[in-house]
């Protein structure tokens, strides 16, 4: 009768490394966002960002909110795509609504 | 309680009479959970930051389209704007693209007004004269450059010009400014010949927030080669990007939910005869259907829970400790320039519930389906297989 004591502590154990983790994420997110949020958002204000900085391969990769209607992404879903970054990318819902 | 118990000590013993097999089990189900888990935390963080991030981006951006293009867009289209009820500021924006075949690299230039205000997100400050830049900490890594040093850039007459760094954005800022080269408006206007009067786009201030729509419509209609670009179109744009159905989450959902009904089709399909004969021994000598279905249910319960949670806290350790280091090279593409991931750990609770359930449940289902043949079936034949 040692085994499923083992099991059932060995399980507990991962929950509770598991829920200690989601704990600290969360006191991080906090305390990230009390910290380094409004540092971040003067950044983007002064200098009017408008993307992210992840995939500088292309200029609809660099800046997908800016891209014009004739990137792959504007096309539709399964277009052919030239980028790698392409396959983690969706293409975005259209930007310029249609009046 | 304690029969529950004891069926578990056997479920446990059973397991581990075919320890390897079922190791290996564990192993590949808690990497499956491991790749799917950090792609979901990966993108999820990315959605989170990037719509708490460019909450505070411009709240329009006109561009000029030319032909289905792009394209700079004049002066006079900003006056224009100007006299639309509601409008407080239009500021031109002088933004481009430089291919520095140095380190192979692609920057984002960008011009900043006279006086720029202090950031604490930059060591240094950013640039308030001609022949000074700002660089972002990718820029800097690139060219081995820091505050101090000179950057050497070949402008559109294929000169080459130095720029002195007056400030390095701090690497807590690299998912904004990672390739960034900010300079003065006239150093920027002047390195890649800009015509006089245009700017690459116009940023928008209204009043009303609530009148942005409005305001958008009547720019387009003033204007008609123009395309106004709304802040809530450029949260939506990324919350687009990384949802659930982007192109590699699918696919590597798809590819990791085929394996993994692949291991369940196989357990589904048939137990050995080895598992029946056992199955048969316990009915012969008194164990209740029910029992056997228990005992089942705890097998595929002590493999999937295992695996579940192993593969979930490799996935958060990953993305959130390790900065996604094995995902990056796969996400990363053609970019030269990559930011390390410094992700602020928002989590989905969610999506680990989604995880749990098509993960979860099937196996369990799979276990304890096909054994419930086999212990609806008389003892005798069982043995026998």
């Amino acid at each position: 009768m040692t085994k499923h004591r083992l099991f059932i502590g060995l399980t507990l154990l991962q929950v509770m490394v598991l829920g200690l983790l989601l704990v600290h994420g969360q006191s991080q997110v906090s305390t990230r966002l009390r910290q380094e949020l409004p540092d971040l958002g003067a950044v983007v204000k002064t200098l009017q960002l408008t993307d992210l900085s992840i995939w500088t391969e292309a200029r609809y990769t660099r800046h997908p909110s800016q891209a014009d209607h004739f990137t792959p992404f504007q096309d539709f879903p399964s277009a052919l795509e030239h980028f790698p970054a392409g396959s983690i990318m969706a293409p975005p819902r259209t930007v310029n609504p249609q009046p | 309680m304690m029969r529950h118990l004891k069926i578990l000590e056997y479920a446990l013993s059973s397991l581990l009479r075919r320890k390897y097999k079922n190791l290996s089990i564990i192993l590949v189900y808690a990497f499956t959970i491991a790749v799917l888990g950090s792609v979901l935390f990966l993108t999820h963080a990315l959605k989170t930051e990037a719509s708490r991030l460019l909450a505070d981006a411009p709240e329009l951006v006109v561009q000029r389209i030319f032909a289905g293009r792009h394209d700079l867009i004049p002066a006079s289209y900003a006056d224009t704007i100007r006299s639309i009820p509601g409008v407080a500021e239009v500021r031109p924006r002088l933004w481009g693209y430089y291919y520095d075949a140095l380190v192979e690299a692609n920057y984002t230039f960008l011009a900043v007004e006279a006086d720029p205000p202090g950031l604490t997100m930059l060591a240094g400050r950013l640039p308030n004269g001609p022949g000074e830049c700002a660089i972002g900490s990718g820029v800097a890594g690139a060219r081995q450059v820091e505050v101090g040093d000179d950057l050497y850039l070949i402008d559109s007459t294929n000169l080459g010009l130095g720029f002195e760094v007056v400030g390095v954005f701090r690497a807590e800022s690299q998912l904004l400014t990672n390739d960034l080269v900010v300079l003065g408006q006239e150093d920027l206007i002047a390195f890649f010949g800009y015509p006089p009067d245009l700017a690459t786009d116009l940023s928008v201030v209204i009043r009303n927030p609530t009148e942005v729509n409005t305001i958008a419509g009547k720019i387009k209609r003033l204007l008609p080669d123009s395309r106004p670009i709304s802040r809530s179109e450029i949260l939506r744009t990324y919350a687009g990007v990384f949802n659930w159905r982007s192109g590699m989450m699918l696919s590597v959902f798809a590819a990791a939910l085929v394996a993994f009904c692949i291991l369940a089709w196989d357990k589904a399909t048939g137990i050995s005869a080895e598992e029946k004969r056992e199955i048969g021994i316990l009915k012969a000598i008194g164990w209740e259907t029910s029992d056997i279905l228990e005992l089942k249910f705890w097998e595929g319960i002590a493999i999937s829970l295992t695996s579940l949670l192993l593969g979930l806290l490799v996935a958060y350790v990953h993305v959130f400790f390790l900065g996604a280091t094995l995902l990056a090279p796969v996400i990363k593409g053609w970019s030269v320039l990559f930011p390390t991931f410094r992700l602020i750990p928002f989590v989905d609770f969610y999506q680990l519930l989604v995880i749990a359930f098509l993960t979860v449940t099937p196996y369990v289902a799979s276990t304890v389906v096909p054994s419930w043949k086999a212990a609806i079936t008389d003892p005798d034949s069982a043995m026998r297989g």
